[in-house]
C-alpha cells in the first residue's frame, strides 16, 4: 500500500524535474545565442535540415489536403447550391485550422524525431561530453541554431502548406468541378481576413514550432545514453509533439476566435 | 562549393516561405494597400440591420464602392448606426442617395447597397444618409403573410 503512494509520488517528482530540466534547458541556449559570424553558418546548416528538406512532404500533403477539402467542400456545398463558397471553405479551413496544425504534426514526424535521434546519438557517442572537454558549450554549438531553425522554419512551411493546400483546392473546385473562378476568389477574399485568419494562423504556426523543435531537442538532450534510450525518446518527442500541437491548438483556437 | 549550395537552396526556401506569405496576404484575403488612406466616412441609420456586421461590402450597381467600419446602437433614436468608408474616388454621391441593406444570393452575406437621387449637392465626409431600407427580414415577412395583414 505504501509502496503504491511511493511510486506514485516518485512519478510526479520526476515528471516535475523534467519539467524544470527542460525549462532551464531551453533558457540556457536561448541565451546562449552564439554570435553572428559563428553562428549564422550553423544556423544556415540546421534550416537546410530541418527546413529545407521537410518542404517535399509539406508540398505533397498541402496538395492533397487542398484537394480533398475541395472534393468533400464541393459535394456539401452544391446541396444548397452554394458551390462558390468552396474557395472561402477551403481557404479558411487551411489557413487557420489545417496548415498550422497538420505541418505541426508532419514537422514533429519529419524534422523532430531526426533531431531527437542526432542529438540522442551524439549523446550516446560521447561527443557531447567531448565538446565539453575541450571548452565547447553543445548547448550554443547543437541545440540553439536547431532551436532557432525549427523557429524559423515552421511558419514558412505551415504558410507554404495553405498556399499549396488552396491551390489544391482550386484545381479540384474550379478545374475539375466547373466552379467559376472569379467567384472562387471573390468569395475567399471577401471572408478571409488578413489581421484576424491569416496573422493568427502564424502565430499559430509560430507556438507549435516553438514547442515541436523545444521537445524534439529537449527529449534528445535528456535521452539515456543506449540504443533503447534513443528509440524511446524518438517515440516520445513524435507522441508528445502530437498532443501538444493539438491540445494547444485548442486552447488558441479558443482565444483567437470565439471571440470574435 | 557543398556549403554554397546549401545556402543557396536555404535562400530559396526563405523566399519561397515570404512568397507564400505575400499570396496569402494578396490573393487570399485581398489585403489592399491603399486602403485606409483615401476613403470617406458616411454614416446611415437603419431600422434593423438583419445580419449586416463590420467588414461588409457597400456597393452601387453592384461595383463595391467601400466597406462597412462600424456598427453600433443609437442610444437616442433605439436605431442602428452604421459607419461606411467610401473610396475617395467615388465623390458624387447626391445628398439624397438612398442606402437599403440587402443580400448576396439567397443565403449569401448582408451588403448595403446605394442608389442616388437628383440632388444637387453631393455627400461629403461625416454627412448621413437619411432615406435608408432596413433589411428584408423574413421572418417577420411570413408571421405578416400567417396573419393575413
Amino acid at each position: 500500500m505504501l509502496d503504491y503512494f511511493r511510486s506514485i509520488g516518485a512519478r510526479a517528482i520526476h515528471s516535475v524535474a523534467v519539467l524544470g530540466r527542460s525549462g532551464v534547458f531551453l533558457a540556457n541556449s536561448l541565451i546562449g545565442v552564439p554570435t553572428l559570424r559563428s553562428g549564422f553558418p550553423l544556423l544556415i546548416k540546421q534550416l537546410y535540415s530541418i527546413g529545407v528538406l521537410s518542404l517535399v512532404i509539406v508540398i505533397v500533403s498541402g496538395l492533397f489536403i487542398g484537394m480533398v477539402l475541395g472534393l468533400q467542400g464541393y459535394n456539401i456545398l452544391v446541396d444548397y447550391g452554394s458551390e462558390q463558397a468552396i474557395g472561402q471553405m477551403v481557404a479558411l479551413t487551411l489557413v487557420r485550422e489545417l496548415g498550422p496544425v497538420v505541418t505541426a504534426l508532419l514537422f514533429a514526424g519529419r524534422a523532430g524525431s531526426a533531431l531527437t535521434a542526432e542529438i540522442g546519438l551524439m549523446k550516446a557517442t560521447e561527443q557531447l561530453t567531448s565538446m565539453e572537454m575541450i571548452g565547447v558549450d553543445p548547448l550554443r554549438r547543437i541545440i540553439a541554431p536547431r532551436l532557432w531553425a525549427g523557429f524559423i522554419s515552421m511558419p514558412l512551411l505551415a504558410m507554404i502548406f495553405s498556399v499549396v493546400g488552396i491551390w489544391g483546392g482550386m484545381l479540384v473546385g474550379v478545374d475539375w468541378l466547373g466552379v467559376y473562378e472569379g467567384s472562387f476568389w471573390a468569395n475567399m477574399q471577401a471572408s478571409v481576413s488578413f489581421e484576424e485568419d491569416v496573422l493568427n494562423g502564424i502565430i499559430k504556426s509560430l507556438v507549435f514550432g516553438f514547442v515541436c523543435t523545444w521537445i524534439a531537442v529537449f527529449q534528445g538532450y535528456d535521452s539515456v545514453p543506449t540504443s533503447e534510450g534513443i528509440s524511446a525518446a524518438t517515440t516520445k518527442t513524435v507522441v508528445y509533439s502530437s498532443l501538444a500541437v493539438l491540445g494547444l491548438d485548442f486552447v488558441l483556437t479558443a482565444v483567437m476566435f470565439t471571440a470574435l | 562549393m557543398y556549403k554554397r549550395t546549401i545556402e543557396i537552396v536555404v535562400g530559396l526556401f526563405i523566399m519561397l516561405g515570404i512568397g507564400a506569405l505575400a499570396v496569402l496576404a494578396f490573393q487570399v484575403s485581398g489585403l489592399t494597400t491603399n486602403a485606409a488612406a483615401d476613403t470617406y466616412k458616411i454614416y446611415a441609420q437603419f431600422d434593423d440591420l438583419g445580419g449586416l456586421t463590420k467588414r461588409g461590402k457597400v456597393s452601387m450597381a453592384g461595383v463595391t464602392i467601400g466597406r462597412v467600419s462600424n456598427v453600433e446602437l443609437d442610444k437616442e433614436s433605439y436605431t442602428a448606426l452604421v459607419e461606411m468608408e467610401l473610396y475617395r474616388s467615388v465623390d458624387n454621391l447626391t445628398t439624397d442617395s438612398t442606402a437599403s441593406i440587402q443580400t448576396a444570393g439567397l443565403l449569401g452575406e448582408k451588403y448595403i447597397s446605394i442608389s442616388v437621387g437628383a440632388d444637387e449637392e453631393y455627400l461629403k465626409e461625416g454627412d448621413t444618409i437619411f432615406d435608408t431600407q432596413s433589411a428584408l427580414n423574413i421572418e417577420k415577412l411570413i408571421g405578416t403573410f400567417a396573419s393575413g395583414k
